[in-house]
């Protein structure tokens, strides 16, 4: 009761504060109106306070004067070059190129300077690395890209998606070891403890819960691969709620991440798939023929399907999550246009939906996690099962 | 339409990346995690199991106990009325033996009994027939003890033959 009334007092305070402060800036129009380069000035002021937008408003080039969150929210959600930390200061990743006409390229993103010159014929157009005809270092705004080339590029760039990948994996691997050492040596047959006693019942959870009764009595084979693929999204998702390096890149929001995972669902499904699945494909039994006319495209249509669903959901969930809680956080900066003051007063509530959408986020985090593993499941399951008529 | 378009290099280093985490994770981190807790599962299953088992066998114990405790019992009942026959048994022999030994020492008495008398009887006979003799050998003495008797006797008897 206590907590309630304190939480009713604070929002009602909370809405005071913000409707005074909005009714003092009207107020303050008219004399803002008059001073129209006032504007720029407050923008830059507020958009100082946070290092993303300030580059990102920065790089959207002087010439821009008004702030495209929409640009800046992408440019976030997207994979790039370099790995942001404040201000104008990031980490270079390495480019590593490999063109048939031109053979291997390897170096460093900072070469190019955040895009403003070219390094070694190669130059950044946005974040895609395109060729240009002139080899030597130079401003990028002269030079002439060369589409001929620029096709022939396969960009195999440790970007800051991939080094997150690495950092994921890394993570993984050094968590899961650690636990399976208390298994089998430190504490063997002992009850668990710490991060073991943490773990266990999740991956109890997704064996006993998710896994076995998706497939069957068969789900030993599968359980390595559908566990890591579990953790795998789940820890990539938690890290990309968490915006300090070495965290926060939209990895499972990546379509090319979401693809992988699911490309290796439908090998899995494809190469274990047994006579009666095919059956049920091509051939669905105690189908007439007249319908199985019908059927049978869209069943083989439905056998891509299912992995491609499984890579929308994924990537969808995980892009949007980030989407929402960006665009709640930027509308600090978009009221901040119309004055310091109203980007202060907004400020408050926005920061309440972010801090909701990232806790909305955390249960998704899990939710796709655990839905993609389970339907990954399901599908495997679907494959090996047996005869059952 | 950047967001939705697959990028190579992501997916080449995601494929690398994520097909050596699943092997390591599977040789390293699955392989041991899910065995020691399949083993522990069918330890605690065997444990579980064996408790039942002993309970069993504990409730098995107590009812052969009782099997066993009510057969002494019936054994010893059994025992006792045996005992009892054979004391009965026992009692009434040595009770008829001793009923029959009476009565045959009571007629080997009574016989003996008998002869004695026979014999005392005899004797007495003898005895007064001894003593008469005796008597009247003495008696016939005296009386012929001087001549006037022995003819006062003579006449007498003469007398007798006479009157024949």
């Amino acid at each position: 009761m206590l907590k309630n009334k304190r939480l009713a007092i604070f929002s009602v305070l909370t809405f005071l504060v913000f409707t005074l402060i909005f009714s003092i800036n009207v107020a303050q129009d008219s004399t803002h109106n008059q001073l129209p380069d006032n504007e720029d000035h407050s923008t830059a002021a507020v958009a100082g306070a946070d290092g993303h937008v300030a580059e990102a408003h920065a790089e959207a080039g002087h010439a821009e004067e008004k702030l495209n969150a929409g640009k800046i929210i992408m440019e976030h959600v997207a994979d790039a070059h370099g790995w942001h930390l404040w201000g104008h200061t990031e980490i270079p990743l390495p480019i590593i190129l490999y063109s048939s006409e031109r053979g291997f390229a390897m170096f460093s993103s900072s070469r190019f300077d955040h895009g403003h010159k070219t390094y070694n014929g190669y130059m950044l157009k946005g974040q895609k690395v395109v060729a240009v005809d002139e080899m030597g270092e130079m401003d990028a705004h002269h030079a002439t890209i060369n589409d001929a080339v620029t096709k022939t590029i396969f960009d195999i760039s440790i970007t800051k998606n991939v080094a997150s990948i690495f950092i994921c994996c890394g993570l993984m691997l050094l968590i899961f070891t650690n636990i399976a050492g208390a298994y089998t040596r430190k504490r063997k047959g002992l009850a668990p403890t710490g991060l073991q006693n943490a773990m266990e019942p999740i991956i109890m959870f997704v064996r006993d819960d998710l896994i076995k009764p998706s497939i069957g009595h068969k789900y030993e084979k599968y359980l390595p691969y559908l566990l890591t693929v579990f953790f795998f999204i789940w820890i990539a998702n938690l890290m990309g709620l968490i915006p300090v390096f070495p965290f926060g890149a939209n990895l499972t929001g990546s379509i090319s991440v979401a693809l992988t995972l699911a490309v290796f669902t439908f090998i899995i499904v494809t190469v274990n798939a047994n006579k009666n699945y095919w059956e049920h494909v091509f051939m669905m039994p105690g189908v007439p023929k007249g319908v199985l006319v019908l059927l049978t495209p869209i069943e083989i249509l439905g056998v891509f399907l299912r992995p491609f669903v499984l890579m929308i959901r994924l990537f969808a969930n995980i892009t949007a999550g980030h989407i929402i809680a960006l665009a709640f956080f930027s509308l600090i900066f978009i009221f901040g246009q119309n004055g310091p003051g109203v980007g202060l007063a907004v400020s408050p509530l926005t920061l309440i939906f972010t801090v909701f959408m990232t806790v909305l986020e955390l249960l998704v985090a899990f939710l796709q996690a655990y839905v993609f593993t389970m339907l990954s499941a399901v599908y495997i399951g679907a494959a090996v099962e047996d005869h059952h008529h | 339409m950047e967001l939705v378009k697959p990028e190579f290099g992501l997916i080449f280093w995601m494929s690398i990346s994520f097909l050596i985490v699943v092997f390591l994770m599977r040789k390293f981190a699955w392989g041991p995690i899910l065995s020691s807790l399949k083993e522990r599962e069918t330890s605690i299953e065997e444990a579980l199991n064996a408790a039942k088992k002993a309970k069993e066998d504990v409730a098995n114990l107590k009812a052969e106990n009782e099997r066993i405790l009510q057969e002494a019992r019936n054994e010893r009942d059994l025992i006792l009325k045996e005992a009892r026959e054979t004391k009965d048994m026992i009692v009434n022999e040595a009770r008829s033996k001793a009923q029959t030994e009476g009565d045959r020492m009571i007629t080997i008495a009574r016989e003996a009994i008998t002869n004695e008398k026979l014999a005392a009887i005899t004797e007495l006979k003898n005895q007064v027939a001894t003593l008469s003799i005796e008597i009247a050998e003495k008696v016939i003495r005296q009386q012929l003890s001087n001549d006037d008797k022995q003819k006062a006797l003579v006449q007498e008897m003469l007398k007798d033959v006479k009157m024949n």
